[in-house]
């Protein structure tokens, strides 16, 4: 069984205990404990279940590699799915449960798919689909569903906290071991800004487990050292519990901190994310252990060697009394020799012919048995290892004895952890003598510049021994400092590993000559239970890019991305194919290295600060007085301002009439509002707009239509002439940066010779409606100035004062009634409005929101921007030919409107609609035509783009665009509806109230 | 005549820095040449023309560098009328843009030693106090939003955003400002 010994443990504090639970149990560990730790502290072998087979599942690594221990944290609030045990700080009154497991981890029914995996083998999923074919949809689908999906999803809102922050370094060292932290002081010594990240809590990496000594001091007194030296120094910073993530183009690198996930509730941000720019990135991110391909590998109590050791030696926590360690290589002695100090018994069995290493020497000098050319030939146990039988390595293994242990610690090499090397692009060569990929240094990932802006450097840079990882360090920080800084600088000198010590025979497979049965029990990928077998059926099928074989198999598919299988799994596809593994080569590498929660990436932006809302001066009071508010752009305006019991839609039919009947007020601020002034002003707005706002007179206002280069309507409004040179450009609400943006556009690109400036001033000015009969009745109660039809004509502005405000009143009408538009200073809107609502009470004023507003212009057959048009529309289809002028010789759009299918008399253009019933027809419906087209639907001959109930005529009235339309004034068109129901409709004139005009001179 | 409200009434916030709206403050938008426009500033303000992302400042008065062409004039409230007379006076014959646009933004400072952080959380411009320095403004974004900010004293900050998005901008520094979010970068 797997316990804690009664000594040692660098990295906790057996002074401080921690309770925690485990499905339900209450465990015990102590603090420095990561969850996975404290549970095999407590022998808790067994920590989940596989996804495909539901397999028992144990704890194999001690890092962020690890593939199966990975938990529901937390409850409620606080629930997170898929958190990695091994890099879990434990803390008091932590809760994990496991997860894939029915109805209990013990005694789990997916288990039976074991039994079945005869008919899983790899590729199912995608057999599933070919025959017979009733059978996806009934059998096979809801099966998948039901075994799909690791960790359950959160039910409720995060009650945590996150944020993002930006930083800004010359180098920025990504990962805390000895490397990166001699990399960090290297380069500071230049005088550089850095920047060192390191994914645990702890630095140093895997120096002090497996280094004893670095330039002949303790490695511990080493890192104690250079991290205070690295402290003093102003232009360094230093971020423990923060993981490189991705490394994107130019220089932007994301990395993740979590800040409270082992302190809960404490008021802090659970995860900090750093956006960071950096001029240059070292990769200094280790490399992670490879396991072993034999029967049985995937039975819990099978570990990776180095994570044996690192649980002896960090946290004083035995796999088990007796350990088997199996390994190609040297550097697995090292776990046995820890296991025999630790005072526990370790066997080695070594694939390789001989073993004659510095390590292997000292193993057996110590007395540990050593067995060269061995393998393993079956893993005995279910839940938990009971021992193994071993065999010879370069037969079929057949058994030669049968050796009883609690654990077996694997080692099939060391893999350099590249990922983040090659996101951007950065290259990789085969290391035949080390047997793993490693930084081709001649083509890394490059940046603006063109030259490198990534330096790997240290175990994932290839160089595996402490040393020489040191020196190549060393030249990594001075190189990337000084390209840093654009200094000229020597080449890098190249270190490589030590390879006396390192000497690594290539295994993929034990023994070589295993057979079905045992090949078959060989797991690849633990998480989505890939094996051995799987990825040979896959070469067999055709399946020979490592691409196509990764998505059939699943392999390095699951949440840990292959970080343990991925090399294996190629080599013995390579092996398959009979190819030399280069050739083969990897997947791709794609951010983020290890999962970044939603939560941190979403940074605040949720609840109140998801979006930002736009508020108009008014917007308070608008709430206040329990307005119905709708999204227009990111403004916020109010739909209608319901009454006592009212609905909706009686609002606004009350609205309507009360406007039209008496006096209405409408907050129309966030109409768009640019000022265009120079001596090509005038000039400028002809190109811009289809008709002439040159020839305006000082004091008028003149309607005007803009459109893009393919003669598409892009946006409309009032435009006022201020003085000689300079206008005043109303465009729609949502229109008003991208308007701005396309003046910019066509001054700074185009006609950058011309003298215009452009200025926005959509939120200097409040902006007020005063519409009805009565308007000029209150405008001249509150006094100040003229609005007399005489001093102030239809489509015409003056500045003066109203009511002690300094405004500018326009006399433009969007509703057909008398109209006055008020603009006047922003931080005197909300002051303006109450007043306007108080002193014209004795006139019947009621506010009026957008919904009434479109009704009021619909009768008056005004179009909308958005609702007439969708970026088809040529402002010819919609009867506005009278605001296009044919004496110009160019404006924006001309062109476009000359093509043929624009001068098509067949096109669908404006036309009013009268139901001839008097209903109201659905929005967006469709005008049906005889026949059907080749796909078996009817043919259309037209649509509506708005259709309201109107107050006013107490009748449904529509606008729509109708093939031919205005020629076929009387004719009766069918609109298919959703409830089946055809309705007929009369074509009409679009103007449905005041055909004159007459209403809005008051 | 009514007195101006800002955005939010001037609303403040005691975090591990304090967030304050202030104002109102008087501010044109000021088009042209820099040719044309640096002796009219100086005559009429007291102030020289900025240069690239930066801000001169002289007493109340400020100047702030938006775009090669396009200057922010900042200054107390009642002196922008008569300022906006004067620039056109002396602008006359040019070709320039002067607007009032005070009404059209919210203006808050953020203050404390650890301003420049809480400031870097929203804004991707390198705040060090190496790279960002008295004198040095930058148009910018703070989270979804347009902004553009300065140091305005000792451990403040003056940030300038749009009126309509007032609330949004305050809510962004306080969650930036909750104690408990220290980071210790600078």
């Amino acid at each position: 069984m797997s316990t804690r010994l009664a000594k040692g443990g660098r990295l906790i504090d057996r002074g401080v205990k921690q309770d925690f639970t485990f499905n339900g149990k209450r465990l015990a560990g102590y603090k420095g404990d990561t969850l996975a730790s404290a549970l095999l502290a407590n022998d808790q072998l067994l920590i989940g279940r596989s996804f495909k087979y539901h397999r028992p599942r144990g704890i194999v690594a001690s890092g962020p590699e690890e593939p199966n221990a990975l938990f529901n944290m937390g409850t409620g609030p606080r629930a997170e799915p898929n958190q990695r045990a091994t890099t879990t700080e434990l803390f008091d009154a932590l809760t994990a449960t496991s997860q894939n497991h029915w109805p209990s981890l013990e005694f789990d029914i997916g288990a039976l798919n074991g039994f079945i995996a005869r008919l899983l083998p790899a590729g199912f999923y995608y057999k599933t689909f070919i025959h017979p074919r009733a059978f996806w949809k009934h059998i096979f689908e809801p099966f998948i569903r039901q075994s799909a999906g690791l960790g359950k999803a959160p039910k409720d809102r995060d009650a945590d906290r996150y944020e993002q922050i930006y930083a800004f370094t010359d180098v920025l060292i990504i990962g805390g071991g000895i490397a990166g932290l001699q990399a960090a002081k290297s380069a500071a010594d230049t005088g550089a800004k850095v920047m060192l990240i390191e994914q645990t809590p702890h630095w140093g990496g895997r120096a002090v487990v497996d280094e004893p000594e670095i330039n002949g001091q303790p490695a511990q007194n080493w890192i104690d050292a250079t991290l205070t030296a690295l402290g003093l120094m102003d232009n360094v910073t230093l971020r423990s519990r923060t993981i490189g993530a991705g490394v994107y183009d130019h220089g932007y690198i994301l990395a993740d901190e979590r800040i409270a996930d082992h302190t809960p509730g404490d008021g802090r941000p659970k995860h900090r994310l750093w956006r960071i720019r950096a001029a240059r990135t070292i990769i200094a991110t280790g490399a992670i252990e490879r396991p072993l391909a034999f029967a049985g590998n995937d039975i819990p109590g099978v570990m990776l060697a180095a994570a044996v050791r690192d649980y002896v030696t960090n946290y004083a926590t035995s796999p088990g009394d007796r350990t088997v360690v199996v390994t190609n290589n040297d550097d697995a002695y090292r776990t046995a020799l820890t296991l025999q100090a630790a005072g526990l018994t370790a066997i080695v069995l070594d694939a390789r012919a001989e073993a004659n290493g510095p390590l292997p020497q000292q193993a057996r000098a110590n007395g540990i048995r050593v067995e060269v050319g061995k393998a393993i030939a079956k893993t005995h146990g279910g839940k938990r290892v009971t021992g193994v039988t071993i065999c010879a390595q370069a037969g079929e293994g057949a058994p030669l004895e049968v050796i009883a242990c609690e654990a077996v610690a694997m080692s099939g090499g060391w893999s350099p952890v590249v990922h983040l090397w090659s996101h951007c692009g950065g290259k990789l060569l085969w290391d035949d003598e080390q047997a793993h990929f490693r930084p081709d240094v001649a083509r890394p990932p490059t940046g603006a510049d063109g030259a490198g802006m990534v330096l790997a450097c240290g175990a994932a840079n290839g160089v595996l021994t402490g040393p020489e990882a040191l020196l190549d360090a060393t030249e990594a920080g001075r190189v990337a400092a000084q390209q840093a800084k654009g200094q000229p600088h020597d080449p890098r000198q190249s270190y490589a590993s030590n390879l006396h010590e390192s000497c690594i025979k290539p295994t993929w497979l034990l023994p070589q000559g295993a057979g079905i049965d045992k090949r078959s029990k060989m797991w690849l990928d633990y998480q989505n239970d890939v094996k051995v077998s799987d990825v040979q059926l896959a070469a067999r099928e055709g399946y020979d890019s490592v691409e196509h074989t990764k998505r059939y198999t699943t392999l390095g598919m699951a949440t840990d991305q292959g970080k343990l299988s991925n090399i294996n799994g190629l080599a013995i596809l390579a092996q398959s194919l009979n190819l030399p593994i280069p050739q083969v080569g990897t997947t791709t590498f794609r951010p983020p290295y290890t999962p970044v929660p939603f939560g941190a990436l979403a940074g605040e932006a949720r609840g109140d600060l998801f979006q930002p809302l736009r508020r108009t001066p008014m917007h308070e009071s608008h709430e206040k007085s329990g307005a119905y508010m709708e999204p227009v752009g990111q403004w916020r305006r109010p739909y209608c301002f319901p009454r006592g019991s009212e609905t909706h839609a009686q609002a606004v039919t009350r609205e309507v009439n009360n406007t039209r009947q008496a006096l209405g007020l409408l907050d129309a601020s966030t109409l768009g509002k640019l000022i265009v002034k120079g001596r090509d002003a005038g000039r400028f707005l002809d190109m811009l707009y289809t008709g002439v706002m040159s020839t305006l007179a000082i004091g008028k206002c003149r309607y005007g239509l803009m459109c893009n280069e393919n003669g598409f309507l892009s946006d409309d409004g009032v435009v006022a002439r201020l003085d000689a040179d300079t206008f005043l450009c109303h465009t729609t609400s949502g229109g008003a940066d991208r308007i701005h943006g396309w003046m910019e556009d066509w001054l700074q690109c185009e006609w950058w010779d011309w003298q215009v400036y452009v200025a926005n001033v959509t939120e200097q000015y409040a902006q007020l409606a005063v519409v009805g009969p009565n308007a000029r009745k209150l405008l001249d109660k509150i006094g100040g100035m003229d609005v007399s039809a005489k001093a102030l004509p239809f489509m015409s502005w003056a500045d003066g004062m109203l009511g002690g405000f300094p405004v500018r009143a326009y006399r433009i009408s969007f509703s057909g009634e008398l109209s006055y538009e008020i603009a006047l200073p922003a931080a005197q809107g909300a002051a303006f409005w109450a007043l306007l609502l108080t002193e014209g009470e004795e006139f019947g004023i009621m506010p009026y929101g957008t919904e009434a507003l479109h009704v009021m212009r619909a009768e008056k057959g005004f179009i909308m921007i958005g609702d007439e048009t969708d970026g088809t529309v040529i402002p010819q289809d919609l009867g506005l030919s009278w605001a296009i002028s044919q004496k110009k010789s160019d404006y924006l759009g001309k062109r476009g409107q000359q093509r043929l299918h624009m001068t098509d008399p067949g096109r669908w253009r404006l036309v009013g609609l009268e139901t001839l019933d008097g209903s109201v027809i659905p929005d967006g419906a469709y005008a049906v035509a005889l026949g059907t087209n080749e796909n078996g639907q009817k043919n259309t001959e037209g649509r509506v783009t708005s259709t309201y109930y109107s107050p006013t005529l107490k009748r449904g009235i529509a606008m729509g665009l109708i093939a031919r339309g205005p020629d076929r004034m009387g004719e009766v068109v069918t609109f298919a509806t959703l409830s089946g129901v055809d309705v007929k409709a009369r074509i009409v004139d679009p103007v449905f109230y005041d055909k004159v005009g007459e209403k809005q001179n008051g | 005549m009514a007195s101006s409200v800002n955005a939010l009434q001037g609303s403040s916030y005691e975090g591990y820095v304090a967030v304050r709206e202030i104002g109102p403050l008087g501010m044109i938008t000021l088009r042209g040449s820099p040719t044309d426009l640096a002796n009219p500033l100086q005559v009429n303000l007291g102030l020289r023309l900025p240069g690239p992302r930066k801000i001169e400042t002289a007493g109340e008065r400020s100047a702030a560098w938006m775009s090669p062409d396009e200057f922010m004039v900042i200054l107390p409230h009642h002196e922008v009328d008569r300022t906006l007379a004067a620039l056109h006076k002396d602008l006359k014959g040019k070709h320039f843009l002067t607007v009032d646009v005070s009404d059209a933004r919210a203006v808050f400072t953020i203050c404390g030693a650890r301003a420049r952080e809480v400031l870097a959380k929203l804004c991707p411009v390198d705040l060090s106090p190496a790279a960002f320095q008295p004198g040095d403004l930058r148009r910018t974004r703070a989270a979804q939003v347009a902004a553009a900010f300065w140091i305005s004293g000792p451990d403040e900050f003056t940030l300038v955003g749009f009126r309509s998005v007032a609330q949004y901008i305050f809510a962004l520094l306080q969650a930036s400002a909750m104690p408990g979010g220290e980071v210790g970068l600078y």
